[in-house]
């Protein structure tokens, strides 16, 4: 059954595949074609693969949901309510398809837009970064991506240079029943700052499909925050693969939160490929009803003196899943690292369901690595402590939830978006408590 | 300050709970009165803390008999929240943490929702925040203290100060003090005996549950009762507490002496 069901899927899904655009430089059309020639040996994941054992997206078998190809017709006015409140770099993805009346790049010397543009001039550098991390072998989903890449966001960081404002990578769903897939890829330079928000949002309800591949290169002292946000309708499929490479002594944060889709999964890979290289990766899942989101991440220390730390927190009520899995490598060589894992779970229904698991392989001697995972409900002396401050019962529930999602929301440095993920958690905590 | 014409804040009559099954207040019989500062003193176990829980409405604990009046209004049937309302405050033993929420949302909070139910004027940010800033300074508190989160990396005596805080905020009739004194150093000790001095006065009252003497020389007590067992096994004035200090509560203890409550 199921297998007849994943055929249907792939037969649909290589037919809907693009035709190859004749203006696409060769190495990209080269990319492409191994891409597509790889779906075909690949299998749609199941319960039965161990990285998916969790999570069964047998749904989306069902769904041979091709890409969109229709231009938008959205105006600023449509979405002016999606933007930072905080001056800011704003590319615009609607469907996959670049907005360019809808983008706002504010910062001089940046090089920053669509794919197909910057292929005129940046061609080698494209070239020497896209597909390079995010590998599609063993992965279907980043498989699919490559295959059908397009369009996407490129944004190129010089030595040096410090971007004063954040970049808003906006992507919108305004289409029912299609494939989107969004791509992008952020090379930043040795020494610089850049700070980069993912943004993922609806603006229709019914069901579709996002696909989206983010790959992130930090050369020698570059620092990044990456900030994911993962907003979709609640009949949303959203499927997920970030990869970052870090060099010598360079920096990456992230925080990601997901409050939305009906299935979704993100898989975060981190690499700490030189000496020194530190990763401070956070996340919040908040989800309730039927919704099911997944999270996996894998931060791999090849080299000495790496320093790694990860809070990933859930919050879950109604008959959501949510799955947790932190994978931590500390490779042989990879003397002196220092590391820490801690994955806390709050459920708040009896029918919500969490799956966490720590997984540590450390092939090397001297290293510090912690890692915790606690579940619970909300303690009933933190309830008893606010209720005798004259807070209701559920007024104590629902600060307790919110706090606990807030002290990972409190770690993004765009006042903006704080507050309105803020607002966003204590919206859904309420609406979780009124019932 | 004893003035027996005061009216009665809290009457506590044959008070009986359990926990889990098991007894742990045998009979409670206590009467404050307004701007009177009673001490409750006995070992680990004599159920001191848990009197204090129970008064303040913790779910935890069962009452099986008796009754408690705050200001003639049978109070064992309101939970936690209407008790504070009503003018309850309980500064606890252990306060909570609560990261991501910082101070100030969470004392505007707690003093806005007393407040509305009090039928008075909410404070919007700026307003509290002029008036938490006067009421720091009673206690001596760096106003570092709004930002950061509810007694998250607080330190012992930051924490007790905390709550000093909370009750100079909402203005209680009955104020019981949980082991405010432990792990507190002596300058804090003065720090937080000097903020509830100047909260106290004729129209509220005070009830300092404490195992030592130490907190008493600073916050004098009107009458001092010992806790033995589950029940008050002798009732007197400050000077009981030195008496314990010198001789141990082995020198009161075992029932050789039933005198319970202060009812004349």
């Amino acid at each position: 059954m199921n297998t007849v069901a994943s055929h249907d899927y792939l037969t649909s899904l290589l037919q809907s595949l693009p035709k190859k655009p004749t203006d696409s430089v060769s190495w990209l059309k080269q990319l492409r074609a191994e891409a597509i020639d790889q779906i075909g040996k690949q299998k749609f994941p199941s319960l039965r693969d161990e990285e998916w054992r969790f999570t069964d997206i047998s749904p989306l078998t069902k769904l041979p949901y091709r890409p969109s190809l229709t231009v938008s017709d959205l105006q600023l006015t449509d979405i002016d309510h999606l933007f930072l409140e905080e001056p800011s770099n704003r590319l615009v993805f609607v469907n996959g398809h670049y907005a360019p009346q809808l983008s706002n790049i504010i910062d001089a010397n940046l090089i920053i837009g669509n794919l197909p543009v910057l292929m005129a001039d940046h061609s080698s550098s494209i070239q020497m970064h896209l597909g390079q991390y995010a590998q599609y072998q063993d992965n279907f989903f980043t498989t699919q991506n490559t295959a059908f890449l397009q369009d996407g966001a490129f944004i190129s960081i010089a030595r040096n240079t410090s971007v004063p404002s954040p970049i808003h990578l906006l992507n919108i769903a305004t289409q029912p029943e299609v494939t989107n897939y969004m791509r992008c890829l952020l090379v930043a330079d040795t020494g610089s700052d850049v700070t980069l928000i993912e943004d993922y949002v609806s603006l229709q309800e019914s069901a579709y499909i996002t696909n989206a591949v983010t790959e992130i290169s930090l050369a020698p002292n570059a620092q990044a925050r990456h900030y994911r946000v993962q907003r979709e309708n609640k009949n949303a499929f959203h499927l997920a693969n970030c990869t970052v490479a870090l060099a010598h002594a360079s920096r990456y944060q992230s925080v990601n939160v997901a409050l939305g889709a009906q299935i979704s999964r993100l898989n975060l890979d981190v690499r700490l490929n030189d000496e020194a290289a530190e990763c401070c990766i956070d996340g919040l899942t908040l989800i309730t009803d039927n919704q099911l989101s997944d999270t996996h991440t894998c931060i791999d220390h090849l080299k000495p003196n790496g320093n790694s730390q990860q809070q990933h927190k859930c919050i879950i009520d109604g008959s959501a899943h949510a799955v947790f899995n932190g994978k931590i490598m500390v490779r042989p060589q990879a003397q002196q690292t220092n590391s820490s894992q801690s994955s806390r779970n709050l459920l708040l229904s009896s029918q919500a369901h969490i799956d966490t698991k720590p997984q540590l392989e450390i092939f090397a001697d001297d290293v510090k690595c912690a890692h915790g995972a606690t579940v619970g409900q909300l303690d009933s002396e933190e309830l008893f402590y606010l209720q005798s401050r004259g807070l209701s019962m559920n007024e104590a529930r629902n600060l307790l939830t919110y706090a606990f999602g807030a002290e990972i929301i409190n770690r993004i440095s765009v006042s903006s978006l704080r507050q309105r993920l803020e607002q966003a958690v204590l919206n859904q905590t309420q609406q979780i408590q009124d019932r | 300050m004893i003035n027996k014409n005061s009216k009665t804040i809290l009457d506590v009559r044959e008070l009986h709970a359990n926990i889990h099954g098991t007894e742990i207040l045998k009979g409670i019989n206590l009467t404050v009165r307004s701007g009177e500062i009673h001490a409750i003193m006995g070992l680990n176990g004599s159920g001191k803390s848990t009197l204090a829980k129970v008064l303040a409405g913790h779910s935890d604990y069962e009452v099986t008999g008796g009754s408690v009046k705050l200001d003639d209004q049978d109070i064992l049937e309101l939970v936690p929240e209407e008790r504070a309302r009503a003018g309850v405050f309980l500064a606890f033993q252990y306060p909570i943490e609560i990261p991501g929420v910082a101070n100030s949302q969470f004392l505007r909070l707690a003093y806005n929702t007393v407040q509305s139910q009090r039928g008075k004027e909410e404070l919007d940010p700026l307003e509290f925040d002029d008036f938490v800033r006067e009421k720091m300074k009673l206690l001596e508190m760096n106003p570092d203290f709004l930002d950061r989160s509810v007694n998250e990396g607080f330190s012992g005596g930051e924490k007790k100060r905390n709550e000093i805080l909370q009750m100079a905020l909402l203005e209680p009739k009955l104020s019981i003090l949980d082991e405010t004194d432990s792990g507190l150093d002596i300058d804090a000790l003065k720090i937080v005996a000097n903020g509830v001095n100047q909260i106290t006065n004729e129209n509220n009252a005070t009830i300092l549950v404490t195992h030592y003497q130490r907190l008493l020389d600073y916050i004098v007590p009107d009458y001092v009762h010992v806790m033995e067992a589950g029940r008050i096994i002798k009732t007197g004035g400050k000077e009981l507490a030195l008496q314990l200090e010198t001789h141990g509560y082995d020198w009161v203890s075992s029932g050789n002496q039933t005198n319970a409550g202060v009812t004349t």
